[in-house]
């Protein structure tokens, strides 16, 4: 297992007390999976991204862990931590175009940050640098450039090679294709993908709300709603047999391949998510999901309907009867006071 | 680079017209007649009254055509032909100039250059230290907030009056006569700083809040976020932010010019320092019009010189402006 | 004095472009009110303001003599004369109040008047664009370069009379561009948004769109930089004062301190005199400054402190 993510939960300061964005999150990610994590925006997928490599300031561990190639990663310690960035744990950021700094060469700019790692040989990264912007097509000459002299693909694919230059076991893209056009967006993807197949990269986290793009590039897609999972199971899976109701949604209310929907309120469901900040017990779907029953206002827990499809859905537990395996997330236990009974 | 630059002489060339069109037009503009209002002061004899404005409106070009009299005017400054002080009759107004000009550029360049160098380095020390900080960021706005002629008063009463540290006023010591001996330089030098201070100060605070302000934008900013993310030690993130930073300071620089050359006016006649404000000042008492039109002709010509040197400095450190030749895409 | 410099400050806020984490994040409009009162520049700057324009307001009446009343010359500050008096044996503390309406009336006037200039400038270069964004932008560069200073002085030494209204337009008419820049560049910002793109395709005109869905969202950043120009008018009116070139017949903090030069206040120590005019002019343009920067932080959550 690359990554192993335990119970993670991260809450974000604020006046009215933390907020907890991401609740209890676990999900494991298998050597040379690239997992796509969708949700709308607010869902909390950006802030797993986040968490697992950079926590800012307002944010903070509030429980749980995450183990990558078994080691645990020390995500409140900021020191230990950036000794791991960029080689163990990288970052594709969401904004790319504005990601590198203006008043650099980029060759220079990836020579300060191997001496920021403390890497003797630099030689023999460069000529593996080289070797990697030939690989997509671009010359080497662009080391001598500044940022702006870039187009929007070419600062795309910069960014790319050099989050991945020291080979990260995992690689976070955060929404690396929402600034791009149909064509670019392919070829980034397809960078991704290449990338995984030569081992520069063991394993990566796709996050985007836009599910068109993860079903081209990704092994597995995990669906996010309010701060939890709803759904994880191959691409296939979830594009072709989605089991979660909210899932059933966001595939249904899919528009043309490519086409963003960003803050996509879905059709035919009526209301918004629910506010984080005082979130409702049981089921965070509840109050918009068709199906549900008495039930839901327990937390439902995140349960391996099929090998490799989990789904957190009393209704769809029910229908898939006794054989599945339910697993109950620490987190679930800890809120049980609200939620008698979660386990049974 | 090119198109840079030819943008910016553009600029200057139309702000020297302005500047040129207004300095004619002022006098033109204001309802009275300035030659009247300057012979108003003395007791003359009607027939020595017709003479003087006779000739002194011919002198000062109140006579003939809007138009030709602003062409007369155009002719003189392009052969820098400035006329005659009134008050100071009958030095020329370009050797006034000439001779205050040495002590003004001796206040302003060290002040404008020490107090940006020093002043960026305290702001990007204040963002790093949160202890620093805490006094940088109030005092700096203390010096921001304080006028000129305080500052131009206050200190100079403390350490001029109250300890007998510096002389109070003037270019040098009212008992010597300048020559290029050691102690006319040591008088020159201890006159010279605490209007030199005055100015200093004044800008240190501004320049030390932008810096600390913008580093602490800049160390917020995505690229830093990226290079954080990807492991980058602090200190070489706040290297990266600071030169970020230094870009937007420098075009204040520029734009702040303005500002100091009028502080610097106050500091000037405030202290009695021998510089182009003094002779301003002078101007204005004497209601000396052709010193107060060649002196706002010569600053409007300072101040542009001033842009383009910074405009060459930025070029220097903004790669955007050196490479927007190279049409590279957007 | 490089206030000016504090209006480039890139982290002032452009309404909705911070990322937060969650829509449960969005700041409500009592957030505002929240922050405002919890932060502490903001309370202390604001509150020495305050202070001091009650002074200004009712200063005049409570304090017990006229600037014209005459007393013992150049005295120290006594129980009957609170900051002592000058070299006519006026009452310094009945000048310094009266002094302190005519800055902030100064101020006021040269912040509003830039105001309205650079807003118009401002919102038509950037809503246009084109050939006439080029224009006003070299206008604006132009009247940057020029000295204010330096032209005020010229102007005024050819004027006999001057009032207070003309310092404070023309101090207003020198220092527009800054506005104009922050007002063109927010402009430039936001009509590409959606919401203006709606209002656009929905057949309203330019003007009230600008008017309606353009100037609001900018009302926060336009407040901070007329605040700063408030600031800098009253520091460029002291100096224009210092050289005699004040509106005639006023009493001012300038003036005031170009009385006590000019009649050698530094020589005989005679600190009452020039001492608190700057003072409190300082003090004035310093809690500006600071209720500013705490304001800014209330506007943009990005520079809270965590």
């Amino acid at each position: 297992m690359s990554l192993t993510v335990e119970n993670l939960s991260v809450a974000y300061r604020s006046r009215r007390g933390d907020i907890t964005a991401v609740d209890s999150v676990s999900f494991r990610l298998a050597d040379g999976e690239i997992m796509g994590l969708a949700g709308e925006s607010g869902s909390g997928k950006s802030t797993i991204g986040n968490a697992l490599i950079y926590m800012d300031p307002r944010m903070k561990l509030a429980g749980g862990k995450a183990l990558l190639d078994g080691k645990e990663l020390p995500l409140s310690d900021n020191d230990a931590m950036r000794k791991l960035r960029m080689t163990e744990v990288s970052l594709v950021p969401q904004y790319a175009m504005s990601a590198l700094p203006p008043t650099r060469r980029i060759g220079k700019i990836i020579a300060d940050l191997l001496k920021s790692h403390g890497i003797k040989d630099r030689d023999e990264v460069l000529s593996e640098l080289l070797r990697r912007l030939e690989l997509i097509g671009l010359k080497d000459e662009i080391l001598r450039r500044y940022a702006f002299e870039l187009s929007g693909g070419m600062r795309q694919r910069v960014t790319i090679i050099m989050s991945s230059l020291l080979n990260p076991s995992l690689l976070i893209a955060d929404e690396v294709t929402s600034a791009l056009d149909v064509s670019t967006q392919r070829a980034v993807g397809e960078m991704l993908i290449e990338f995984r197949d030569r081992g520069y990269i063991k394993s990566a986290i796709a996050i985007t709300h836009d599910l068109s793009i993860l079903a081209q590039i990704a092994d597995s897609i995990t669906i996010m709603y309010a701060g939890r999972l709803a759904e994880k199971a191959s691409t296939a899976a979830i594009t072709e047999a989605p089991l979660h109701p909210y899932t059933q949604a966001l595939i249904a209310s899919l528009p043309e391949v490519g086409v963003r929907h960003e803050d996509t309120t879905l059709t035919g469901i009526p209301g918004r998510p629910p506010s984080l900040v005082n979130p409702p017990s049981g089921c965070r779907f509840r109050e918009r999901c068709p199906f549900a029953f008495e039930k839901c206002t327990e937390t439902p827990p995140f349960a391996e309907i099929r090998p490799g499809h989990q789904v957190a859905c009393w209704k769809v537990s029910q229908e898939h009867g006794g054989g599945a395996r339910v697993t109950v997330p620490a987190g679930a236990i800890a809120d049980s006071a609200s939620t008698k009974g979660t386990g049974k | 680079m090119r198109r840079f630059l030819s943008r910016k002489l553009i600029t200057y060339l139309i702000a020297f017209v302005i500047g040129v069109t207004v300095d004619w037009g002022i006098p033109r503009l204001i309802p009275g007649d300035p030659v009247q209002a300057y012979l108003s002061q003395f007791r003359l004899q009607p027939a020595g009254y017709d003479a003087l404005y006779k000739t002194m409106s011919e002198a000062f070009g109140t006579n003939g055509s809007a138009w030709d009299q602003y062409m007369h005017y155009w002719q003189s400054i392009l052969t820098w032909n400035m006329g005659v002080s009134i008050g100071n009759f009958p030095a020329r107004v370009t050797t006034l100039i000439g001779q205050a000009l040495p002590y003004t550029l001796a206040l302003l360049i060290p002040a404008i250059v020490l107090s940006y160098i020093l002043g960026n380095r305290l702001g990007a020390a204040a963002a790093r230290r949160k202890g620093l900080d805490n006094s940088v960021l109030p005092l700096g706005y203390v010096f921001q907030a304080m006028p000129y002629p305080w500052l131009a008063l206050i200190i100079p009463y403390l350490l001029a009056v109250v300890w007998h540290v510096f002389p109070l006023s003037g270019g040098y010591s009212n008992s010597l006569l300048p020559t290029w001996s050691w102690t006319f330089i040591g008088s020159l030098l201890t006159h010279w700083f605490l209007p030199f201070l005055t100015v200093f100060l004044v800008s240190l605070g501004g320049w030390a809040i932008g810096m600390r302000n913008l580093v602490i934008y800049e160390l917020e900013n995505d690229s830093s976020r990226y290079l954080r993310a990807l492991g980058a030690r602090e200190r070489v993130i706040r290297r990266y932010a600071y030169r970020n930073a230094s870009l937007p300071q420098l075009s204040g620089l520029a734009l702040q010019l303005g500002v100091v050359v009028g502080g610097n006016i106050v500091t000037e006649i405030a202290f009695q320092y021998p510089g182009l404000g003094k002779l301003l000042y002078t101007a204005i008492g004497n209601k000396d019009y052709f010193l107060l039109q060649g002196i706002f002709i010569f600053i409007i010509i300072g101040v542009l010189i001033a842009n383009f040197v910074i405009d060459l400095v930025f070029i220097s450190i903004d790669p955007r402006t050196r490479l927007s030749m190279q049409g590279a895409p957007a | 004095m490089s206030l000016a410099d504090t209006l480039q400050e890139p982290g002032a806020p452009v309404p909705g472009a911070p990322a937060r984490p969650a829509a449960a994040l969005r700041p409500r409009r009592n957030d505002f009110l929240y922050y405002g009162l919890r932060n502490k520049k903001l309370v202390f700057g604001l509150g020495l303001e305050i202070l001091l324009v009650i002074l200004a307001i009712i200063g005049p009446s409570i304090s017990p003599h006229n600037t014209t009343d005459y007393f013992k010359l150049n005295a120290s500050p006594t129980g009957a004369n609170w900051l002592g008096t000058d070299f006519q044996g006026h009452d310094v503390f009945a000048q310094l109040v009266n002094g302190l309406r005519e800055s902030y009336l100064v101020g006021a006037l040269g912040a509003v008047s830039a105001a309205i200039v650079g807003m118009v400038l401002g919102f038509i270069a950037g809503w246009r664009g084109g050939i006439l964004d080029e224009i006003l932008q070299l206008l604006t560069n132009v009247i940057v370069m020029i000295p204010s200073l330096v032209l005020l002085v010229v102007v005024g030494a050819y004027l006999n009379t001057r009032s207070v209204l003309f310092e404070g337009v023309f101090i207003g008419l020198t220092t527009w561009p800054w506005v104009a820049r922050a007002v063109r560049a927010q402009t430039f910002s936001l009509r590409s948004r959606e919401f203006v793109d709606l209002a656009r395709l929905s057949g309203k005109r330019p003007t009230s769109i600008v008017i309606r869905d353009i100037a609001p969202n900018m009302a926060s950043y336009l407040f901070l930089v007329v605040i700063l120009l408030f600031g800098s008018s009253m520091l460029l009116a002291a100096s224009y004062d210092f050289l005699g070139l004040g509106p005639s017949g006023v009493v001012s903090l300038g003036g005031m301190m170009q009385n006590a030069n000019l009649n050698s206040a530094l020589f005989f120590k005679e600190w009452w005199w020039f001492f608190p005019p700057g003072l409190v002019l300082t003090a004035m343009v310093a809690s500006l400054l600071v209720a500013n920067v705490g304001l800014d932080e209330v506007f943009n959550p990005k520079l809270r402190e965590s």
